[in-house]
């Protein structure tokens, strides 16, 4: 057993200084009754060789992203992951210590999030960040368990058009609190529709709850939603699941959003089969003691010099137990410092850069497919289209020619089963958007 | 330990002086000393109805929270704002500058279940071990 | 030979501090559509000018920048880690190998089954395998991280009861459990009951059963308990709670020392969590991701979270036709990479080998345990498990606390272990060394806690005045609570601008 280092010598040592004849002794207070008699049928340890050529086989019976073009999205994004991020990950130092509860020997994982949780303000327009949650869509429930302590109004609006997995967590999050959920109506340009949310928002209702760009690829015009919102002195929560979109659209801090709970895996995080993502968490500065997750602040140690601790740990759960803003400990610190890692890569141009070739390809891929279009308002690098023949039997054919499509929105609109939402990102080259336009059209 | 004469106390380490049916409160100098640095005092809006027992506010430090009960009931007159940006003073004067709020009193016989100085030594002795 | 020296720690400042206009470290493709004017494609009132005080650094300065950082942490692969309740065992290279296997990596989580039947067969091997090892009928491996798998827990016995018409009202949790326990469960609904534990430092069993109503929907047990200590009474526990119609959970952060010596289904437990980044050695990140699947009985399978994996013959599919579901906690399938790790982790140790990790765990814990009894308190005198919970008492008479002997052990070379947990004991170090310790390192550590308690009586200023040895010496926790400073901001000239 290669993971442990005592000798049969030296176990005989140490049980002798126990006074025990045997190791088995060491489980004497679990009742025999409930003891295991017989081995576990778990099979027999595998070498190293055998563990990788399992798991190398495996993996061909997977259709990737490397080896296939993607035009798939919806909360999931097929970005390039520069090389140096793995390279700092795979530190020892960062991977294989836990959370900071010993600021003296964590100050290289604890001045990371800082600079983490300053680049997550800057780029959402908000003041403070937290140093992560699990997913976009946990960070998005939690928004919504936040905004109701903040707001005491325990109805919350939901746009129709967050990210219906969102939406399911959000429902499973809220289900025993007697939360009501209600939906806003969508304006056919994709968007929400302004009136609907001027009519429901009220004494009852101050939550309100959209994403931007949107599950249909649509951008809100959230300045305009907000200013309803705080008319009615209710909380704006918007989520973002394509968090590149931040490099370069608006951020939703200065058009009014109070928090944004977002998905940061576009930020150098792998497509993973759907995690470890990383849940991002900002809000304004008047309701960071209402914050959940960890937070990392600046200090000076008794002999003046600058270092970086926890703080704010009266929100949480080891401390304030029942009445914690959050149950969350352990959060997604690795896929922060990945995000981390990335954002200082690409850097105040790249950046933009990027999410500018994003957004002009997945134009370009619009301008094939201009008859087909769903919705008129603006967008970054999805949209929706309406398919010719049903999306399963394009996506079975792009399949053929090693081409991942777009989401069929049948499994989650069933008035929209002839839709699908198609994303495009850097990774994909005009010949393949050509080709995917020339398959869709049939 | 500080525990001035002419002040009422109540069980959870509140203090409460009270004139002309205004009643101003605070935290003991026990309660401050247990806390240790206070970091950060959370304030009920002026003009809430507070009732007696009930919590109104809370008192945390770096690593604990502690509620601050009402002594009696009420409507609160005024917060002392100051201990927002100055949570240090607490700590510094519990029973002068450092009062948390003023609150108009329901009825002053409530005060009769509330413990003297001389009581709240006792108390601590027995029930804290001071 | 001394365990420590002295090394050079190299200044590092922030990211921003150190960038400038005209530095960077990305490259991009150039663009293969024409360059159209943004303001043809997109209102540009949707568009930021900038993004102020961002980064701009080159790549090199970017990879001495985190590798600078790094050396100022302490981690597993340096030395001994004994956070108790944390089992910060080693974290094998191979799992972090095969993690990154491109065909496995880069998989859409959206794909249909037919196109990722590699992963879904991963999913689903871990599954089982966490079945047999647990004794239990059903799993998930949805839940992010421990905390998560609790509330998917205590939603499910939610589920539960409310299908049998009343959901209940209390949860009861003894008061040495972990704080997201409470927290999950008030999440769930449910009102929380403290129990508190008995004088040998295991629940009360009056107090429980004074407590136990039809009103209770469960108690919350940690097993083996925050005190290391195994809940000898477990059976008793499983009647009296069922006997009221109630469940019983258990919290399993502390499964590393049960692995192949008992399972949780043979005990009587109705659902429980495990952690993958505690006994199934996934790294635990600077503080995550972890995992945190979920356990449970056949008569709580109808409410997992969906989706569930199935077998058909030899193809995989996802099961979301489960009307009586608690619903999703995750937008996908969790956190799949910790999974990865965790299955090459049981593969590689093998039956045999998840039975000597238990033994070795708990062997080491209480060789610390009863080489240290002559020097520090030891609360409870109950047998212990995987880790062992001292308490200051004897070195508080000196004016030397827990946390003193904590930040001196920095200065010895070792990670302190958990400190002020449980609540239940004062001035509690939690130690628990895994496994993965060495008996030469075990003595190390032995000895490094018995000279802190020398030196607590001869030169405690040494101990009190410690971390003397790390990046920074004690840091003000007050200040940074008391006026907040949680993200960088630039000063002077090259102030941020709003953007308007």
């Amino acid at each position: 057993m290669r993971y442990i280092s005592l000798t049969p010598e030296e176990r005989k040592q140490m049980l002798d200084v126990l006074g025990l004849g045997s190791a088995d002794e060491l489980f004497r207070s679990i009742p025999a009754a409930v003891r295991l008699t017989r081995p576990l049928d778990v099979p027999s340890a595998m070498s190293e060789t055998e563990v990788v050529n399992y798991f190398e086989t495996l993996a061909r019976e997977n259709t990737s992203a490397q080896s296939n073009a993607c035009f798939l999205g919806a909360g999931a994004y097929n970005h390039f992951v520069p090389t140096v991020i793995d390279s700092i990950i795979s530190r020892s130092e960062f991977y294989t210590a836990y959370t900071p509860y010993q600021p003296e020997i964590s100050q290289g994982t604890l001045q990371s999030i800082f600079e983490y949780q300053t680049m997550i303000s800057q780029l959402t327009g908000l003041d403070v960040a937290n140093a992560s949650l699990y997913d976009g869509s946990s960070a998005t429930a939690e928004a919504a368990l936040m905004a109701a302590r903040v707001t005491g109004r325990k109805c919350i609006l939901v746009s129709p058009s967050l990210h219906p997995e969102y939406r399911r967590v959000l429902e499973t999050y809220v289900r025993n609190l007697n939360f009501q959920l209600e939906e806003l109506r969508q304006a056919p340009d994709g968007r929400i529709d302004r009136d609907s949310l001027e009519a429901q928002i009220g004494e009852n209702c101050g939550s309100v709850i959209i994403q931007s760009p949107n599950f249909f690829g649509v951008v809100e015009d959230i300045a305009a939603l907000a200013q309803v919102v705080k008319a009615a002195g209710g909380v704006l929560v918007v989520a973002v699941t394509e968090a590149l979109s931040l490099g370069l659209l608006q951020p939703p801090g200065d058009l009014g959003a109070d928090i944004v709970a977002g998905e940061g895996q576009s930020f150098g995080i792998p497509l993973g089969f759907g995690g470890p993502y990383l849940g991002l968490f900002a809000c304004r500065d008047q309701y960071k003691r209402q914050m959940p997750g960890r937070v990392v602040g600046e200090t000076v140690d008794s002999q003046g010099r600058r270092g970086f601790v926890l703080t704010l740990s009266t929100r949480e759960q080891h401390i304030r137990r029942e009445k914690a803003t959050s149950n969350i400990c352990t959060n997604q610190g690795l896929c922060a410092l990945m995000c981390a890692v990335f954002l200082a890569t690409l850097g105040r141009k790249g950046l933009r850069e990027l999410a500018e070739q994003n957004l002009r390809k997945a134009h370009y891929l619009r301008s094939l497919l201009a008859d087909h279009l769903v919705f008129s308002g603006p967008f970054f690098n999805e949209f929706t289209v309406r398919c010719p023949e049903s999306p399963e039997r394009i996506n079975e054919r792009l399949a053929e020619q090693g081409i991942i499509g777009g989401l069929p929105l049948g499994r989650y609109y069933a008035e929209r089963a002839d839709q699908m939402v198609v994303c495009v990102t850097e990774q994909v080259s005009r010949t393949q958007m050509d080709e995917f336009a020339r398959i869709f059209k049939g | 330990m500080n525990i001035p004469e002419q002040l009422f106390y109540t069980r959870e380490h509140e203090w409460i002086s009270v004139k002309d049916e205004v009643g101003t409160v605070g935290i003991t100098d026990h309660a401050q000393k247990e806390l240790g640095d206070v970091v950060y005092v959370e304030l009920p809006e002026s003009g809430s109805a507070i009732a007696a027992e009930e919590a109104f506010g809370s008192v945390e430090s770096v690593k604990a929270v502690s509620e601050i009960y009402a002594p009696a009931s009420g409507r609160v007159v005024e917060v002392n704002t100051v201990l927002a940006d100055s949570p240090e003073i607490l700590n510094q004067d519990p029973y002068g500058k450092g009062w948390i709020i003023r609150m108009h009193l329901d009825d002053t016989t409530e005060l009769h279940t509330l413990m003297s100085a001389q009581d709240y030594q006792r108390y601590l002795a027995e029930e804290v071990g001071e | 030979m001394n365990r420590t020296n002295i090394v050079v720690n190299l200044n590092e400042p922030l990211v921003f501090e150190q960038s400038a206009p005209g530095k960077s470290a990305y490259s991009l493709p150039p663009l293969d559509v024409e360059e159209v004017a943004l303001d043809q494609i997109v209102d540009p009132k949707l568009i930021r000018s900038d993004i102020p005080g961002f980064p701009e650094i080159s790549e090199v300065e970017l990879i001495r920048h985190y590798t600078r950082l790094s050396t100022w942490n302490y981690h597993v692969d340096l030395g001994l880690y004994p956070l108790g309740s944390c089992t910060m065992k080693y974290n094998p290279k191979l799992n972090e190998r095969v993690a990154r296997i491109p065909g496995l990596a880069t998989v859409h989580p959206l794909l249909n089954a037919p196109l990722a039947q590699g992963n879904l067969k991963i999913l689903y091997r871990l599954q089982e395998l966490l079945k047999e090892i647990t004794g239990m009928a059903g799993v998930t491996l949805q839940p992010a991280a421990g905390s998560q798998g609790e509330l998917t827990g205590i939603l499910m016995v939610r589920a539960y009861h409310a299908a049998r018409n009343k959901p209940r009202k209390y949860v009861l949790i003894p008061d040495s459990a972990h704080g997201t326990n409470p927290a999950s469960a008030t999440i769930s609904g449910y009102e929380v009951k403290a129990i508190p534990s008995d004088q040998t430092g295991q629940i009360d069993l009056t107090s429980l059963k004074e407590k136990m109503s039809d009103e209770v929907a469960c108690l919350m047990l940690t097993n083996p308990n925050t005190l290391g200590i195994f809940e000898s009474r477990i059976q008793e526990i499983g009647r009296i709670v069922h006997e009221a119609g109630a469940l019983l959970y258990m919290d399993g952060a502390n499964f590393n020392a049960l692995l192949g010596q008992t399972r949780p289904g043979d005990m009587g437990i109705d659902v429980l969590h495990l952690n993958l980044h505690k006994t199934f050695s996934t790294p635990h990140g600077g503080g995550g991701p972890g995992s945190g699947p979920v356990a449970c009985q056949e008569s709580l399978i109808p409410f997992l979270p969906v989706p569930i994996v199935a077998k058909d013959g030899d193809k995989f599919r996802l099961d979301f036709d489960r009307p009586q579901t608690i619903g999703r906690l995750h937008a996908f399938f969790g956190n799949f990479g910790m999974m990865v790790r965790a299955l090459a982790y049981i593969l590689s140790c093998g039956g045999d080998g998840l039975k000597q990790i238990s033994e070795t765990a708990v062997l080491n814990a209480n060789y610390i345990r009863k080489r240290l009894a002559d020097h520090y308190d030891l609360p409870y005198d109950t047998p212990s498990l995987h880790e062992v919970v001292f308490s200051d008492k004897r070195q508080e008479r000196q004016g030397v606390k827990t946390l003193d002997i904590a930040k001196r052990l920095i200065d010895l070379g070792f990670h302190p272990p958990t400190v002020y947990f449980p609540l239940i004991v004062h001035g509690a170090l939690m130690i628990e060394p895994t496994e993965s310790a060495g008996k030469g390192e075990l003595d190390e550590f032995i000895e490094a806690m018995i000279q802190i308690h020398r030196e607590t009586v001869e030169e405690p200023a040494k101990v009190t005045g410690a971390p003397t040895s790390a990046k920074v010496a004690r840091l003000d926790e007050t200040r940074a609570a008391r006026t907040p400073v949680l993200r960088w901001k630039a000063r002077g000239k090259d102030e941020e601008k709003d953007e308007g």
